[in-house]
C-alpha cells in the first residue's frame, strides 16, 4: 500500500496534536459499541489510559483492579476463558514489563483472547525519568509466539488499532505513548493489522519507523529531498507478523535503511527488521533508537534530542547508511 | 446441591484408590513429575469429577459445563486420571504422560487437551484466571461456578494474593478456592519454608467464607462444596489439608516426594498397598 490511496493529511504538522492513548480511548467505545464482549480492564491508570470516557459509557463493562498488574493480565485471561474481549490497561514499563509471565503463559501459551494495552511506552513519557519509560516492551512482547505487536504511528491510528484489535482473533499487544503529535493519516486512511504503510516514496534510502517516529521520520525525508536524497518512509505500524514483502521490497529498491524507534535498539523494531533481511537481502542499516541505556527525566524535546530521536539525527543516519551503501558498490 | 448417601461415598472412595493406582502406573511410566501432591488430591478431584461438577465429557466445550481450573498444575496427573475415569478420553493414553507428542503434557495445556479450561504451571495464576472467568459469569448472569484448586505452596506468589482481594471485593461467591493444603513444598514444609498460619483468619481479614475440612474425606468435600454454593455474599475458600502421598505409606508426609516418580520396585510396593485399600473397602462392604 502506498501514499495515493492512503489520504494521509496534506501537510504534515498541521491540526491539533494528540497522542496515541487518545486515539485509544476513543476507539474502545466505538469497538464497545459494536461487540458488545468488549470490556476494559484498568490497573489504577484510568485516566492516563483515557479510560474515563468509556467508564462513564459502559460502567458495567469496566473492571478497576488497582496497582496489581500481573492479575490484570492472568484475570484478564480468566474473563477471556468466559468469552469476553477484555483489553488490560496499564503503563508499558508495568504491563508487559511486570506482567511478561503471566502474558506468555495465561495469554499466549493459552490462546487467550485478550489485548494487552501499555501507555506511556518510550523516553517520550518525559519527566516521570527512567522508571516509567518502557524501551524494552517491543523486544520483550515480539519472542512471544502467538502474540501480535501493534505501534500506531498516531491518535488516528491508535483508534482504528483499537478497533481492529478487538476483532482480531488473538492476543495483541497495543503499545501507545503519551507523545502529543499531529496525525499523519486521516480518517480514510486505511488500517489492517500486519500490512506496513509507504507513507511517502522514494529510491535512495528506506525509513521505517513506528509511532510518533513516523511523523519525524516524514519531516526528515521532506529535509532531505531538499538536498537531493530521496527517501521511502514505511509505517511499520505492526511488529509481528511483519510485514515481509514491503520490508524486502524497499531493501532491493533503496539497498539502504534506517529504522527509527522509542525503544532499545536492541530486540526492537530494528532488530525485526535486521533479522529479515539478514536472511534474504543483507542490506546496510543505522539503527535509531536507545543505545543500550536507560531514559532519565526531562522535558520530551530535550529527551528526544538526547536520545537521537529527532528528524536531525534521522537526516544524519540516512547520510551515514547512503554512504555505506555507496562503498559498498 | 446435592445430599450424599453412604453408598456413594463408599463408591466415590473406591473410585480414588483406582486414579491413585493410575498416578502411580503413570509416573512410573514418565519416569517424571509430581506423586505426593497427585495422591493427596485424589479425593478432591474425585468428588468433584464424579459427584460435584455439572459437566459433560462428551461435550468439554459445553457452554454452561461448571469450570474446574488447577492452579497447581505439576498435579496434574491425578486430574488427567480423574478425566479418563470419568469419560474425557480413552485410560489407555495416560500412559504417554509427559513424552512427546502426547496431549498429557508435563504441566497441563489448555490447548492440547479438551476439558482443561486453562493452561497452568508456573503458580500462583489460577485463581485470577477463575476470579475472572467468575466474573464474566456474573457480567452474563450465568449460573454455572467456577472452581480453583490452589496449593498451599502457591500462596507465597504475590499474584495470588491479588486475585484474593480481587475476588474479596466484587465478592465473586460464584468462585469457590479449594487449597491443596498438605503443608508441604519443594524446600520442606511450608511453616518452614513460608509459615502460612493462620490461614483462615487471613481469607477471612480479605472478605472470604472460609471452611476447613480433611481433604481425604469425600463427605467433607461434597459438604463444603454444598455449603460454598448457599453463601451468596462472598466467595469461598475450601482449606482441604490432606496428607500428601496419601495411601502409599512410604510416600506420606514426605517433602521429598513433591517431585520425585517410584522406580519399579517403589511403584509395585505402592500399588500392592493401594490394592490392599481397595479389598479392605470392599470387604468392608460386604
Amino acid at each position: 500500500m502506498s501514499e495515493p490511496e492512503l489520504h494521509l493529511n496534506d501537510k504534515i504538522s498541521q491540526g491539533q496534536r494528540a497522542a496515541t492513548r487518545d486515539g485509544f480511548g476513543r476507539g474502545l467505545i466505538e469497538a464497545a459499541k459494536i461487540n458488545e464482549t468488549v470490556i476494559a480492564i484498568c490497573a489504577d491508570l484510568t485516566e492516563s489510559l483515557r479510560l474515563k470516557d468509556f467508564e462513564q459509557n459502559f460502567p458495567e463493562r469496566f473492571v478497576r483492579i488497582g496497582v496489581s498488574e500481573q492479575s490484570l493480565v492472568a484475570i484478564g485471561a480468566g474473563f477471556a476463558l468466559g468469552g469476553k474481549v477484555p483489553f488490560v490497561a496499564s503503563f508499558a514499563m508495568f504491563s508487559p514489563g511486570r506482567s511478561w509471565e503471566q502474558i506468555r503463559t495465561n495469554v499466549c501459551l493459552n490462546n487467550t483472547n485478550v489485548k494487552i494495552v501499555g501507555g506511556h511506552a518510550g523516553v517520550s513519557v518525559g519527566p516521570d525519568g527512567a522508571t516509567h519509560q518502557a524501551l524494552e516492551d517491543i523486544a520483550i512482547t515480539r519472542c512471544l509466539p502467538n502474540l501480535t505487536v501493534v505501534v500506531p504511528c498516531d491518535a488516528e491510528q491508535a483508534r482504528k488499532a483499537t478497533l481492529a484489535a478487538a476483532e482480531w482473533p488473538g492476543p495483541v499487544y497495543l503499545r501507545l505513548s503519551r507523545q502529543e503529535e499531529f496525525n499523519v493519516t486521516t480518517e480514510q486512511t486505511p488500517f489492517a493489522i500486519g500490512r506496513a504503510q509507504t507513507f511517502r516514496t522514494g529510491n535512495d534510502v528506506a525509513i521505517v519507523a513506528c509511532g510518533p517516529q513516523v511523523l519525524e521520520s516524514l519531516r526528515a525525508a521532506e529535509n532531505l529531498e531538499r538536498a537531493g536524497i530521496s527517501c521511502q518512509v514505511i509505517n511499520l505500524h505492526t511488529i509481528k507478523p511483519l510485514d515481509e514483502e514491503i520490508l524486502l521490497q524497499a531493501a532491493k529498491k533503496c539497498g539502504a535503511l534506517v529504522t527509527v524507534e522509542d525503544h532499545q535498539v536492541c530486540g526492537g523494531l530494528g532488530s525485526a527488521v535486521a533479522e529479515l533481511l539478514a536472511k534474504h537481502i543483507p542490506t546496510p542499516i543505522e539503527f535509531i533508537g536507545a543505545q543500550d541505556r536507560f531514559g532519565q527525566s526531562g522535558e520530551v524535546n530535550e529527551l528526544l534530542k538526547e536520545y537521537g530521536l529527532t528528524s536531525d539525527h534521522i537526516e544524519n543516519a540516512v547520510r551515514r547508511t547512503l554512504k555505506r551503501k555507496t562503498e559498498k558498490i | 446441591m446435592s445430599q450424599i448417601h453412604d453408598d456413594k461415598v463408599w463408591e466415590l472412595n473406591l473410585q480414588a484408590v483406582k486414579i491413585r493406582e493410575d498416578v502411580i502406573k503413570m509416573l512410573l511410566a514418565a519416569g517424571s513429575g509430581h506423586p505426593a501432591g497427585s495422591l493427596g488430591m485424589a479425593d478432591v478431584f474425585t468428588a468433584m469429577y464424579f459427584h460435584i461438577l455439572h459437566h459433560d465429557p462428551k461435550r468439554p466445550d459445553w457452554e454452561d459445563r461448571d469450570r474446574l481450573l488447577l492452579s497447581n498444575g505439576h498435579i496434574c496427573p491425578v486430574r488427567y486420571a480423574a478425566m479418563a475415569h470419568v469419560g474425557y478420553f480413552p485410560k489407555e493414553e495416560l500412559l504417554t504422560l509427559r513424552k512427546l507428542g502426547s496431549r498429557l503434557q508435563g504441566h497441563p495445556e489448555r490447548m492440547c487437551l479438551p476439558g482443561l479450561e486453562s493452561t497452568s504451571g508456573p503458580l500462583g495464576a489460577g485463581l485470577s484466571q477463575g476470579a475472572g472467568l467468575a466474573f464474566s459469569a456474573r457480567m452474563d448472569g450465568k449460573k454455572w461456578r467456577t472452581y480453583v484448586v490452589t496449593s498451599d505452596g502457591e500462596h507465597g506468589a504475590g499474584l495470588h494474593w491479588e486475585a484474593v482481594l480481587f475476588a474479596g471485593k466484587y465478592r465473586l461467591h460464584n468462585l469457590t478456592n479449594i487449597i491443596d493444603r498438605n503443608n508441604i513444598q519443594i524446600d520442606g514444609t511450608t511453616e518452614e519454608v513460608m509459615p502460612l498460619e493462620p490461614l483462615k483468619e487471613k481469607y477471612e481479614a480479605f472478605n472470604w467464607h472460609v471452611i476447613d475440612i480433611d481433604g481425604n474425606d469425600i463427605r467433607q468435600i461434597i459438604e463444603a462444596v454444598n455449603e460454598a454454593e448457599v453463601i451468596t455474599e462472598k466467595p469461598t475458600c475450601i482449606i482441604a489439608h490432606n496428607t500428601p502421598g496419601q495411601g502409599v505409606s512410604f510416600m506420606e508426609n514426605d517433602h521429598l516426594w513433591h517431585g520425585r516418580a517410584p522406580n519399579k520396585e517403589e511403584a509395585d510396593q505402592a500399588l500392592a498397598e493401594l490394592e490392599k485399600i481397595a479389598t479392605r473397602l470392599k470387604s468392608d462392604r460386604s
